[in-house]
């Protein structure tokens, strides 16, 4: 298409002038401060101040409880895709206004809100505290929960768009072939889907591994069950800077580590 | 003529007194104060006054305010509340305030380090910590000895903010080695923890007890006297508006701004 306005594009590279600068300047904007992070970074401590129990702890605690966020959001977040994108239910359009409010949500309302829901005076955590005992708040279970309520819709609108975008011809030929419905989605539409599938886990995951806002609010923050990396990130700006910028950089490591290892597998779509 | 004043803002500072332009000697130049008015008298402060405070500060902090701009007209007092550590780090990145009031001495020392502080210090209220327990104590907590119970759910504040810092103080002196099960980013989120009813105890300031109505309840306890929580406040020497600054902490330690202080459940020094 961009070969026809060739009179109006840069001839070298085929952009615009007027939107190559504003380009530019997001990319400026968006990259800057990455860069500080890495100009400011204590390179000669780095490695005292990333050995530490706390800081392992942390890491540990927020890769673990990351996955499983996302695995929780895989299983149920693909049927709920796939009711959004293909099923004649009523309410559809509600029902995807809803599960999608988490995206827009301030990450700390979504904390009071699970409060609200799962706490121990909650509206379903109480009853539950009275038959069993159990509370939800400062358990490592509180930090995978907050952190599936705020990344599985990432993860949602991510499968429903690949579902929308998928030729269905290939599940009517399946159908037309034999196969059952649920053979039908496991066979031939999950395998279609697969790179969208991929793309919401990824950013799934990578939301989860962010999460502070509703974690600190309904999950708490101690060492080893509730704190994870961003929590540390916090409480060491705190005290001591350099430790908080030395954490962020292995948070912006693992994030660009996990982005270009799935780059390669997943994520190049022709 | 701007000689004059520094020489003034020195001998200022040399005998300790807080700010430059209102105590400077009466022959001096009034110093240009922000935005106010040229119309002023020589001595009455003009223009916005930034103050900076700690969270537990932000009930009694904006009642003083609305009356110290009754008092000073010309004034318009603008108030940032958040934690302490966190308002010291504003402070020493440029954040451009006229005065600093901390919860700690400890928050408040990054800011002498760095000679931010037009002036040594004043501490101007004390706060000592409480029990705080939700209304009805479903937990039947009766002293610090409950928070080694590990049945119990403990919210504490994390050590690097002054309530946690004053929580290892008492629990030291009591002997006692507590059971948190959450370090609260700051005071007012333990505090929330409690009105919620998610935590059976937390220890939070007096103040905070005090000002958080029907949802909380406060128990107190020998050990507080322990951790008496100075707090220090300051006018900041990149003050834009140094005559509105020293007349603020002139008007937080008057009778008034103690009366004030009293009434939040501060002890005076």
């Amino acid at each position: 298409m961009a070969r026809r306005h060739k009179a109006q594009v840069d001839g070298a590279t085929g952009v615009p002038a007027a939107l190559l600068i504003p380009a530019a300047l997001a990319v400026v904007f968006l990259v800057l401060p990455l860069i500080a992070l890495l100009v400011r970074a204590p390179w000669s401590t780095l490695g005292s101040l990333l050995s530490t129990p706390e800081v392992r702890d942390a890491l540990r605690l927020s890769i673990v409880s990351a996955s499983l966020a996302t695995l929780i959001s895989l299983v149920l977040g693909v049927p709920l895709a796939w009711v959004l994108a293909r099923s004649q239910i009523r309410g559809r359009g509600v029902l995807r206004a809803l599960v999608t409010v988490p995206l827009v949500l301030p990450p700390v309302v979504g904390g009071v809100a699970l409060l609200l829901a799962f706490g121990r005076t909650g509206v379903l955590g109480a009853p539950l505290y009275d038959a069993t005992g159990v509370s939800f708040p400062f358990t490592t279970t509180a930090v995978v929960l907050a952190q599936t309520f705020v990344a599985m819709p990432f993860l949602v609108i991510s499968v429903e768009g690949a579902l929308r975008a998928a030729d269905r011809r290939y599940e009517d030929a399946a159908a037309t072939l034999g196969a059952g419905r649920a053979m039908t989605f496991r066979r031939v539409t999950l395998p279609l889907v697969a790179p969208g599938v991929a793309a919401g886990a990824v950013l799934c995951w990578a939301r989860a591994l962010g999460e502070f806002g509703a974690t600190i609010t309904f999950a708490g923050n101690f060492p080893g069950t509730t704190r994870t990396m961003t929590l540390q990130v916090y409480l060491a700006l705190e005290t001591d800077p350099d430790a908080a910028i030395a954490l962020s950089l292995v948070l912006l490591a693992v994030s660009i580590l996990t982005l270009g290892l799935l780059r390669d597998r997943w994520l190049v779509r022709q | 003529m701007i000689g004059r004043r520094l020489i003034g803002c020195a001998a200022a500072l040399w005998l300790g007194l807080v700010g430059c332009g209102a105590s400077g000697p009466p022959a001096s130049e009034p110093p240009g104060s922000g935005s106010g008015s040229a119309s002023a008298g020589a001595d009455a402060p003009s223009g916005t006054l930034t103050v900076f405070a700690a969270a537990s500060l932000t009930d009694v902090f904006t009642g003083l305010g609305s009356q110290f701009e009754a008092e000073y007209p010309d004034v318009t007092v603008v108030f940032s509340y958040a934690a302490s550590s966190t308002l010291a780090q504003q402070i020493t990145q440029g954040a451009p305030a006229d005065v600093f009031a901390s919860a700690s001495p400890t928050t408040m020392q990054p800011v002498m380090a760095a000679g931010l502080n037009a002036a040594a210090p004043v501490v101007f209220a004390q706060n000592t910590l409480q029990i705080a327990v939700p209304a009805g104590n479903p937990g039947d907590v009766t002293g610090l000895a409950d928070f080694t119970d590990p049945d119990l759910t403990i919210a504490l504040c994390a050590e690097q903010v002054p309530c946690g810092d004053a929580a290892v103080t008492v629990f030291s002196a009591a002997g006692l080695t507590p059971q948190p099960d959450t370090l609260e980013q700051d005071v007012r989120a333990a505090l929330t923890k409690v009105s919620l009813g998610e935590v059976d105890a937390a220890l939070v300031y007096r103040t905070d007890v005090l000002g958080s109505g029907d949802a909380v309840e406060g128990i107190d306890f020998p050990e507080a006297g322990e951790a008496v929580n100075d707090y220090p406040m300051t006018v900041l020497s990149a003050s834009p508006n140094p005559d509105a600054a020293a007349a603020w902490v002139e008007f937080v330690r008057s009778p008034t701004g103690e009366a004030a202080l009293a009434d939040a459940g501060f002890a005076l020094p």
